[in-house]
C-alpha cells in the first residue's frame, strides 16, 4: 500500500561539498574456519559522503553483514583498507576500534539491545559514560537525544515499559548520543510492525533531513531501503550495484496515509458504543 | 570509565539478584565470620595466660634446687640440699641484675581451726616474696623481717584456706594449728585465681622461712628462690652469672650437670604464648578454608553472570567498551562481592564473639590485626577467583556477543 503514495523526492546529487566519510578501498574479509575458507567480502569498494542516507541491501550469504560489521569497527578486513572520516582504521588495535566505535559511531540494532532494568536516560547515556564525560554532562546530552527521537517524557521508563517503536527510538538516541559521524542501523525495523517501520524510518529521515546525520541502514525489505536516497546492492561477497532511489519515499507522508493508533482505538470505539446502543434497545 | 562509575555499576547488577548475590557472599561471610571469630578466642585465650603471668611477676627469676645423684639414682627437683640462703645472698650482692630475692621452702600439713581441718602446703619464705611475686594481702599484713629473725610462729593465709577453715568468721589474729605448732593468722592474701595449669593458688599458707625450716620441716636449706630482676630483659640476662656463681659455690666440675633449675617468667611466658598461637594459627587456617570455598562460589557465579549477560557485554563493547573496561567492571563486581561478604562476616564474627563472652563466657579479644587480614583477603580472594570469568568477559568478540541469544 506504501507504494501507491510514493512521493518522489528530489535526489540531493550526491552530496558534492562533503567529504567521504567512509572510504572502502578493494576490501576482502576472509573467514579461516579450519578446513575451508569462506570470503566473505571480494573487493569491495566504495564511498559514503557526509550527509548521505544509504541502504545496504542483498540476499543472506551476501557479505551484507560483515560489511556492516566492517563498517563498525567491530571486525577489520583481511585485506584493503578502511578510511572512516579521514583516518585509516584497518589496521587498529581492539581498543583503539573501541575508541572509534565510542566517538565515531552509533549503533541500532534489529533487537534495539537495550540493558534492561535500566533507564532510558541511562541506557542513552551509556556510550558517553566510556567517553569520559562528566555526569551532569552526560545526562544533558542524553536528554538532548531523547528530545530528538521524541521521548523526553520516557526517559525514566525502563525497557520493559516501553513499546517495541519507543525502545528502538531509546536506541537511536543511544546511537546519536556521542555526535558520531554516521549512524549504523542494522535492519532497525526487522522486529517491528509496519507502521511503527514507518516511524522509525520518518525519525532516520528526519535526523539525516534536518541534522545532516550520515546514515547506513542494513535491510532486506525494498519498501524500507526506498526510505533512504541510496541503495547499494551486494551479492556474493561483491558490490552489485550502486544506485540512487527513484521515487523515495517520505515517511512523514506515508505516515498520514496510515491509521494512527488514536483512530483505530477511536474507531474501536465507536463500533463498540453502536453494539452497546444495539443492545440498550431491546424494545 | 572512572572508578565510581563502574563501583555504582557492580552495586547495581549485584541488586538486580539479590538472592544470588547474598547466597554468593554467604560463603565469604562464613569464612571472614569464623576467622574473626575464632581468632579473637584464641587472643582471648592468650591474653589470660598473659595476665596469669604478668600477676606473677614478669621480672621474676626462680632458682629451684635440682636434682642430686646419689650413686645413679636421680632425685627430682628440690633433692639437693645445697641450695642455701647464703647462695641468695651471693647472688643479691655480686649480680646486680637481680633487685631482691626471697627464700623459699615448703611443706605439705595439717591445719586446724576449731572444728575445720584442711591439708595443704606451707610454704617459708620472707615478707619480699609477696613483693616479687606482686601479691599483697587483702586484710591484715604480712610478717615482718624482724618475726622472720625470730621464727615467729605467724603466717598469712590465701582466700582458700581462709574459706575453708573460718567460713565466715574473720581470720585476723585468730590461731591456727599447723602440724602440731600453734601459729598467729597475720594476714589474708588477695586472691589470685588458678595459675595457667588449672592450679588453685590461693589454697596456700605462708610463714617464715626460718620457722618451716627449723619448726615444721626440720632442714637447713632452701627448696627455691624467688628473685625478680631489675628489668624483664634484666631477668633473661640474669640467668648466665647466676648459673656461673652457682655452680663455682656449689663446686660443680665443668661438664657435670647444675644441681639446680632456673626459670624466669619470660621463658614461661614464651612457652605458653607459643602453644596459644599454634592453636590461633591453626583454628584460623581451618576457618580460612571456608574462605576459600567462598572464593570458588564467587568465581562460579561470576562466571553465570558473564555468560547471562553475554548480550550486554556485546553493547557495550559495540559503544566503545574496551576489552580492560569491561575486565575491569567484572572484576570489580567480584571484588565488591567478596568485600560487602567480608564487612558483613566481621560483624558477624565481632557479634559471635560477643555472645561467645557472654553465653559462655570465654574471655574473648578482637584482634585488629585479624580484621584488617579478613578485609585484605576477602579482597585478594575477589581479585584472585574473579579475574579469570573477567578476562573471559574481556575476550569476547562484540560480534558473536551481540548475537548470542
Amino acid at each position: 500500500m506504501a507504494d501507491q503514495i510514493t512521493i518522489a523526492m528530489e535526489p540531493k546529487e550526491t552530496v558534492a561539498s562533503g567529504k567521504p566519510v567512509i572510504r572502502l578501498e578493494n576490501v576482502f574479509k576472509t573467514y579461516d574456519l579450519g578446513e575451508i575458507q569462506v570470503q566473505a567480502l571480494r573487493g569491495v569498494s566504495l564511498e559514503v559522503y557526509e550527509g548521505e542516507f544509504v541502504a545496504v541491501m542483498g540476499p543472506s550469504g551476501s557479505g551484507k553483514s560483515t560489511i556492516m560489521n566492517i563498517l563498525g569497527c567491530l571486525d577489520r578486513p583481511t585485506k584493503g583498507r578502511y578510511f572512516l572520516d579521514g583516518v585509516d582504521v584497518s589496521g587498529m588495535t581492539k581498543t583503539q576500534l573501541a575508541r572509534i566505535r565510542n566517538r565515531k559511531l552509533g549503533f541500532v540494532f534489529q533487537q534495539f539491545n537495550l540493558l534492561s532494568r535500566t533507564s532510558a536516560v541511562e541506557n542513552v547515556e551509556l556510550p558517553t559514560v566510556y567517553a569520559g564525560i562528566s555526569p551532569e554532562e552526560r545526562t544533558k546530552r542524553a536528554m538532548d537525544a531523547l528530545t530528538r527521537v521524541g521521548l523526553a517524557d520516557r526517559a525514566g521508563h525502563h525497557p520493559s515499559q516501553l513499546s517495541g517503536g519507543q525502545q528502538q527510538r531509546v536506541a537511536i538516541a543511544r546511537g546519536l548520543v556521542n555526535r558520531p559521524a554516521i549512524l549504523l542501523a542494522d535492519e532497525p525495523t526487522g522486529n517491528l510492525d509496519s507502521r511503527t517501520s514507518v516511524e522509525i524510518m520518518d525519525i532516520l529521515q528526519t535526523l539525516n533531513n534536518e541534522q545532516g546525520i550520515t546514515i547506513v541502514l542494513v535491510t532486506h525489505e525494498p519498501d524500507i531501503a526506498q526510505y533512504a536516497k541510496r541503495n547499494l546492492l551486494f551479492r556474493d561477497g561483491k558490490l552489485k550495484r550502486d544506485s540512487l532511489v527513484q521515487d523515495r519515499l517520505d515517511a512523514r507522508v506515508v505516515l498520514k496515509s496510515l491509521p494512527t493508533v488514536e483512530q483505530q482505538a477511536a474507531e474501536d470505539a465507536a463500533e463498540e458504543a453502536q453494539r452497546l446502543a444495539r443492545a440498550d434497545a431491546p424494545a | 570509565m572512572d572508578f565510581m562509575n563502574t563501583f555504582r555499576l557492580a552495586l547495581r547488577a549485584l541488586a538486580r539478584n539479590k538472592m544470588r548475590s547474598a547466597l554468593t557472599m554467604l560463603g565469604i561471610i562464613i569464612g571472614v565470620g569464623a576467622v574473626i571469630a575464632v581468632v579473637s578466642i584464641g587472643q582471648g585465650a592468650q591474653y589470660l595466660v598473659q595476665q596469669g603471668i604478668q600477676a606473677m611477676g614478669t621480672n621474676a627469676v626462680f632458682i629451684a634446687a635440682g636434682s642430686n645423684r646419689a650413686g645413679g639414682v636421680r632425685q627430682g627437683y628440690g633433692g639437693v640440699k645445697t641450695l642455701t640462703v647464703d647462695d641468695m645472698n651471693a647472688i643479691l650482692r655480686e649480680i646486680p641484675l637481680i633487685k631482691q630475692a626471697a627464700p623459699a621452702l615448703s611443706s605439705r600439713q595439717q591445719v586446724v581451726y576449731g572444728n575445720q581441718n584442711w591439708n595443704t602446703s606451707i610454704t617459708g619464705t620472707a615478707p619480699n616474696y609477696f613483693d616479687i611475686r606482686t601479691w599483697p594481702v587483702q586484710a591484715g599484713s604480712v610478717f615482718s623481717d624482724e618475726e622472720v629473725d625470730i621464727a615467729a610462729n605467724v603466717c598469712v593465709i590465701g582466700t582458700t584456706v581462709a574459706k575453708i577453715l573460718f567460713v565466715d568468721d574473720n581470720p585476723i589474729g585468730k590461731e591456727i594449728r599447723i602440724g602440731n605448732l600453734p601459729f598467729r593468722v597475720d594476714g589474708v592474701l588477695e586472691s589470685k585465681g588458678q595459675n595457667v595449669t588449672g592450679q588453685d593458688q590461693d589454697d596456700v599458707i605462708f610463714a617464715p622461712y626460718t620457722t618451716v625450716q627449723r619448726k615444721i620441716s626440720g632442714i637447713t636449706w632452701l627448696q627455691f628462690i624467688a628473685a625478680s630482676a631489675v628489668s624483664q630483659e634484666a631477668s633473661v640476662a640474669a640467668v648466665a652469672p647466676i648459673t656461673s656463681l652457682l655452680r663455682e659455690r656449689h663446686r660443680i666440675r665443668p661438664g657435670d650437670d647444675d644441681d639446680f633449675l632456673i626459670r624466669t617468667q619470660a621463658d614461661i611466658a614464651d612457652l605458653q604464648n607459643q602453644t596459644q598461637s599454634t592453636m590461633t594459627y591453626l583454628l584460623g587456617g581451618i576457618a580460612s578454608v571456608s574462605l576459600l570455598v567462598g572464593g570458588i562460589g564467587i568465581m562460579n557465579i561470576m562466571l553465570v553472570s558473564v555468560t547471562e549477560r553475554t548480550r550486554e557485554i556485546g553493547v557495550r563493547m559495540a559503544v566503545g567498551a574496551t576489552e580492560d573496561d569491561v575486565r575491569r567492571q567484572f572484576l570489580v563486581e567480584a571484588v565488591t562481592l567478596s568485600m560487602m561478604g567480608g564487612f558483613i562476616g566481621i560483624i558477624f564474627g565481632l557479634v559471635g564473639s560477643a555472645l561467645i563472652s557472654n553465653l559462655l563466657s570465654w574471655p574473648t579479644l578482637i584482634s585488629g590485626k585479624a580484621i584488617i587480614a579478613a578485609v585484605i583477603f576477602s579482597a585478594a580472594v575477589g581479585i584472585f577467583f574473579g579475574y579469570y570469568p573477567a578476562h573471559k568477559a574481556a575476550q569476547l568478540d562484540p560480534i558473536e556477543a551481540l548475537r548470542y541469544e
